[in-house]
Formats: structure tokens, sequence, C-alpha cells
């Protein structure tokens, strides 16, 4: 009975915060896409041409991977930071807070919409990617599993994020100073085989390089590390994330006085 | 008399940075009641509403509602209260009538009933020739209500309003009014906050005056208007005083063996009184006018509506 409450509550946030995003698609649905198509004709065609090949894969297809998960973090991500940021600006997060709705399902409501966000882009970046690059599903449970882990994960440090956010500035230093470098140097454009040894350690305490291997695993079967491992990152992350984010929540840091 | 409607105790809260928005407060509302808690801006009224309705964290004290521990079991405190808060807080951007619905939702009503409910009351609230508009171009006055719609929809059993009617125009009030009336006559118990005296006078039945975070008075409202409307005298009786029998209707008080304070309804004759003093035989050498507690509370609010607080609590008093 409560649960069947909770749930219902879970599928209102959920479906509120979709019908956000896809009323405002022009913001949020089409950028990607357009700058994927960009990436894919500069990096992929013009400049990838010149490269040949990247551990055994034509370069446009070797950063397929890379950028299609790229989008999916940087829009899970931003789905949250900014939905949950303008709750507590505009202060309709109280419409939840005086509402018998626990912690768990207030959270899982708001990273559902930022999941929901990352597929929606992610399929749109690799219906985009076909038409630059014909490449196979290796593994499509390891290619969804990872697709829907990283986006839990980027959407969970959105909510984070957006918890401490004191003003629309706050909300975009993190995805500028972090998320951006992260992922650029997560291993998207280049295969860390390229790095020397000591460039290829540090690599090795980015996050988002043993996703977007795992990534690119699921896709190609290629890996610069093993996808086990890559998993138990993954996850310890969003365990670590998720606690982090509901003892917040239980504090009513940021939103309670 | 079974279980209040809300029984706070002892509750206290200081802001980050010092501030102590309530000292000790304790206050209980029966079921059906139509209840003011009354005060200046600063007072503390949003803060103890902030508590009650799991917005602000309080610091010690405790809150019960319907029988209910906030504490052990804020699912079932959260259940039985509607809130309509003093700041506009839905999404500007959200059309009016998924405001209502996906409030209920939140409260676990399934989506099929929670459209008949939206409409019921944004119907009653006549706003349901709204629901597709975008909540930020309804009218102050309309967002007022959407907000008590959206209060509602859970139907409640506690109906808690935090300055409904601030900025709120006279014509709208009125109805307003009406509507809450109407709500309370059919068994929900209301609680608002406000600082005109005249909106706690035509609507409520018992009220709690809150000044810098204390509850100064607690009483019936027409108790408290008889109250108010009635000055008190000292006066120095060159003898000792005796029997007060005959001044009855003065209610008389000995302060010592030569002094009496009277009270009389502000339209009594005064020559009367001397009248009545002379047969009682008490000769008056001396009178002094006390200040009207009650009245001067209410002075100094209209007058000075913000800084009462803040002036005490600079020069320590
Ligand atoms: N979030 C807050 N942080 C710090 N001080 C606050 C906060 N909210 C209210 N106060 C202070 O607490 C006091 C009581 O405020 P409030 O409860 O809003 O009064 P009222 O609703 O009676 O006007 C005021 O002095 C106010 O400045
Ligand atoms: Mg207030």
């Amino acid at each position: 009975m409560q649960l069947a409450r909770y749930f219902t509550a879970f599928k209102t946030i959920l479906i509120k915060e979709v019908l956000r995003f896809s009323r405002i698609w022009v913001q949020t649905v089409l950028p990607p896409a357009i700058t994927t198509a960009l990436y894919f004709i500069i990096f992929g065609k013009l400049i990838g041409e010149q490269i040949g090949e990247m551990d055994g894969y034509r370069y446009i297809d070797f950063i397929v991977p890379g950028l299609i998960l790229m989008s999916v973090i940087s829009n899970s991500y931003a789905n949250v930071v900014s939905s949950f940021y303008s709750s507590k600006f505009q202060r309709h997060i109280e419409e939840l807070l005086i509402s018998p709705v626990p912690n768990a399902v207030i959270l899982a409501g708001y990273v559902g919409g930022g999941v929901a966000r990352g597929i929606v882009v992610g399929i749109t970046v690799t219906i985009v990617s076909m038409f630059f690059s014909d490449w196979q599903i290796h593994s499509y449970s390891i290619t969804f599993l990872v697709f829907f882990l990283t986006s839990v994960l980027f959407a969970m440090a959105g909510f984070i994020n957006a918890i401490y956010a004191n003003s629309f500035d706050d909300i975009s230093i993190i995805p500028t100073f972090v998320l951006t470098p992260l992922t650029y140097l997560g291993g998207v454009f280049y295969s860390i085989s390229m790095l020397s040894e000591f460039w290829q350690g540090v690599s090795m305490i980015n996050p988002v390089f043993y996703m977007i291997n795992a990534f690119r695993y699921g896709l190609l079967g290629t890996s610069d590390i093993s996808i086990g491992f890559a998993f138990v990152i993954i996850i310890g992350f969003i365990i670590l994330l998720t606690s982090f984010s509901l003892w917040l929540l239980k504090k009513g840091v940021g939103i309670k006085s | 008399m079974d279980t209040h409607a809300l029984s706070i105790e002892n509750l206290c809260k200081i802001y980050k940075g010092g501030h102590q928005a309530l000292v000790d407060v304790s206050l209980q509302v029966g079921q059906g009641d139509f209840f003011a808690l009354l005060g200046p801006n600063g007072a503390g009224k949003s803060t103890a509403i902030g508590i009650i309705s799991s917005l602000v964290n309080k610091d010690s004290g405790s809150v019960e509602v319907m029988g209910h521990d906030l504490d052990k079991d804020p699912v079932k405190v959260k259940e039985q209260i509607g809130l309509v808060p003093q700041e506009f807080n839905f999404n500007q951007f959200e059309p009016v009538g998924e405001i209502v619905v996906n409030q209920a939702g939140f409260y676990g009503i399934p989506r099929k009933e929670a459209l008949a409910r939206a409409k019921k009351y944004l119907t009653q609230l006549d706003l349901w020739g709204k629901r597709d508009v975008e909540s930020r171009s309804l009218s102050g006055g309309m967002k007022r209500r959407l907000m008590i719609a959206r209060a509602l929809v859970h139907e409640p059993r506690l109906l808690i309003l935090d300055e409904p009617t601030a900025g709120v125009d006279i014509e709208i009030r009125r109805s307003m009014w009406d509507f809450l009336r109407e709500i309370n006559r059919k068994g929900t118990t209301i609680i608002l906050t406000t600082h005109y005296l005249e909106e706690a006078e035509s609507l409520c039945r018992n009220i709690a005056i809150i000044n810098c975070g204390r509850i100064v008075e607690k009483s019936g409202m027409s108790d408290l208007l008889k109250r108010m409307h009635r000055q008190s005298f000292v006066v120095s009786s060159r003898e000792t005083i005796g029997e007060v029998d005959q001044l009855e209707k003065y209610q008389p008080e000995i302060l010592d063996s030569t002094t009496l304070e009277l009270s009389l309804h502000q339209d009594t004759d005064m020559n009367s009184m001397f009248d009545d003093l002379s047969r009682a035989g008490i000769q008056v050498v001396g009178l002094r006018n006390k200040q009207n507690r009650l009245e001067q509370m209410f002075i100094e609010m209209v007058t000075n509506p913000e800084s009462i607080c803040k002036a005490e609590q600079e020069t320590g008093q």
C-alpha cells in the first residue's frame, strides 16, 4: 500500500522531469546532436583520415563510443543539476519537502529524469554517428549496462552539485572545470597506449576513463583495461554518491534552514 | 476533548547567524478550530509554520499533528497537513493543472483520482479555465488561489495558510474568506497567520499572538476583543479601601491598601465611574491611566510593523 504510493510519487517526479526537458528539447536534445555531428565531421572524417588506425580501428569508429558516452555524461549531469537547482531557486522543492515522499524517492525521481535525458541524447547521438561510421555492436548487454550506469552516476553527481549550489554560476563551475577535462582526458579521442607511462598512471585515477573503456568494449570489443574492474569502479562510485546524496537530503543541506 | 489538531511544545529555533526566531513556543489548536497566529513581520510566524510543515529544522521542542509526533512519524504528520505558504513556491513554467495534479502525485494519489481532484478544487477556486496556462502568467490573487487548490488536493485535515491575503485586493480577500469559512464549516481545522487583527477577527475563533519569537497572548477571539476595548485606571484613595462589591462591573483589583485598579469599556462615561467610586466611599486623590497592553501592542504593530523585536534586542531588554 505504502509502496504503491511511493511508486506513484516516483512516477510523478520522473514524468515531470521528462516533460521538462522535452518541452525545451531545442536546448536539451538538439545541441548535443549538432555538436557530435561536428566532431564526427571534423575529427572523424577530415582529421581522422590523416590519423589512420587506432588500436586496430578506423579513427572515426574508435571515437564513436567516447563521443556517445560524453554526451550521456554531460546531459545526465546537466539535467539534474539545472532542474534540481531551479527547484531550489523557485522554491518548488518545497512541494516535495512537505509531502510524505521519502528522500530516496525524491533522489530516484530526479536521477531517473537525468538518466532519461542521458538515454534520449545518447540514442540521438548514436543515430547521428550511424551516418558517419558503420560499426556493429560487440555486446549489447555490456553496452547498455555501461550506458545506463554512467548516466545514473552522473545524474547523481549533478544532484549533489545542485544541493550545494547557491547561484547559477555554481551549476556551471563543476561541468566546466571538472567534468569536461575528465571526459577529454578519459580517452575519448585517444588510446592511453599512446601516452607515456606516467600519464597512463594518471589516467587510471580518472573514473571516466573506465567508463569510456568499458563502453568502447561493449561497442567495439576493445579496451585499454579489464571490463570487470571498470564495473567495480562504476558501481563503487554509484554506491558512494547515493549514500552521500541521501545523507545530504536527510540533513536538509542546502534545502532546509 | 480528544487529540488536538496541532500541539506544539517548547519549540525553539535559532537560525544560522544566531538569530533566535522562536523562543519556547507552545500552542494547542483544537480539531475543527479556526485559529489565528497573529504577529508583526519578523515575529516568527513563518518559522513556526515552516517547522510544522517540515520545511525548517527545529532546534528543540516537539510537534504533534492529530496525535502524530513529527519526529517519530513524519509521514503521518505530513499527510494531515495542507500548506499555503507565504511566498509563491510553484514552478513558474509549469501549467496550473499540472501543478495541482503533481502535488497529488507526491502524496501517492493515483493519476486518475488526482485529475478528478484537481478539477474539483481548481473549479472551486475559479481556476479551472486557467488549467493549461503557465502559472507565471496568473495574477497575484490567482496565484494565491492556486496554492490553496494545491494545498487541498490531498484533502488534509489541517489547512495552514501563511498570510494568505497579503497583497490580495479586498474583493478577492472577501471571497477567499468565505471559501475558508466554508471549508472550516465542513470540518477542516484551519490555522492562518496574519498581521491584520481585522482578518483574525472576522475569521477566527481562537488566537495566539506572537512577538519576537514568543507567544505573548493566547485566548478566544471574542474574549480578546472584549479585553482590548477596555481601559484600566489605577485609583489612589485617601483612606484604606474596604468593600469593593459595588464596583463589580469595573472588575476591581486591590493593588494595596490604598490603590485599586479598575477596568472599563472604552465607551463608558467616566463621570459615572466617579459617582460609583463616591458611592463606594472611596475618595479619589490620584488617578493614572494604565495602557491597555493588548491595544498598545497592536498600535505598535501597525505603526512600526517590523522593528519591535530588533529594537528590544539591541537595547537588551
Ligand atoms: N532562513 C533564515 N535565516 C536566517 N534568519 C531568518 C530566516 N528566516 C527568517 N529569519 C529571521 O527570523 C525571524 C522570524 O522570521 P519569520 O518567521 O519569517 O517571521 P514572520 O513570518 O512572523 O514575519 C526574522 O527576524 C527573520 O529575519
Ligand atoms: Mg512570514
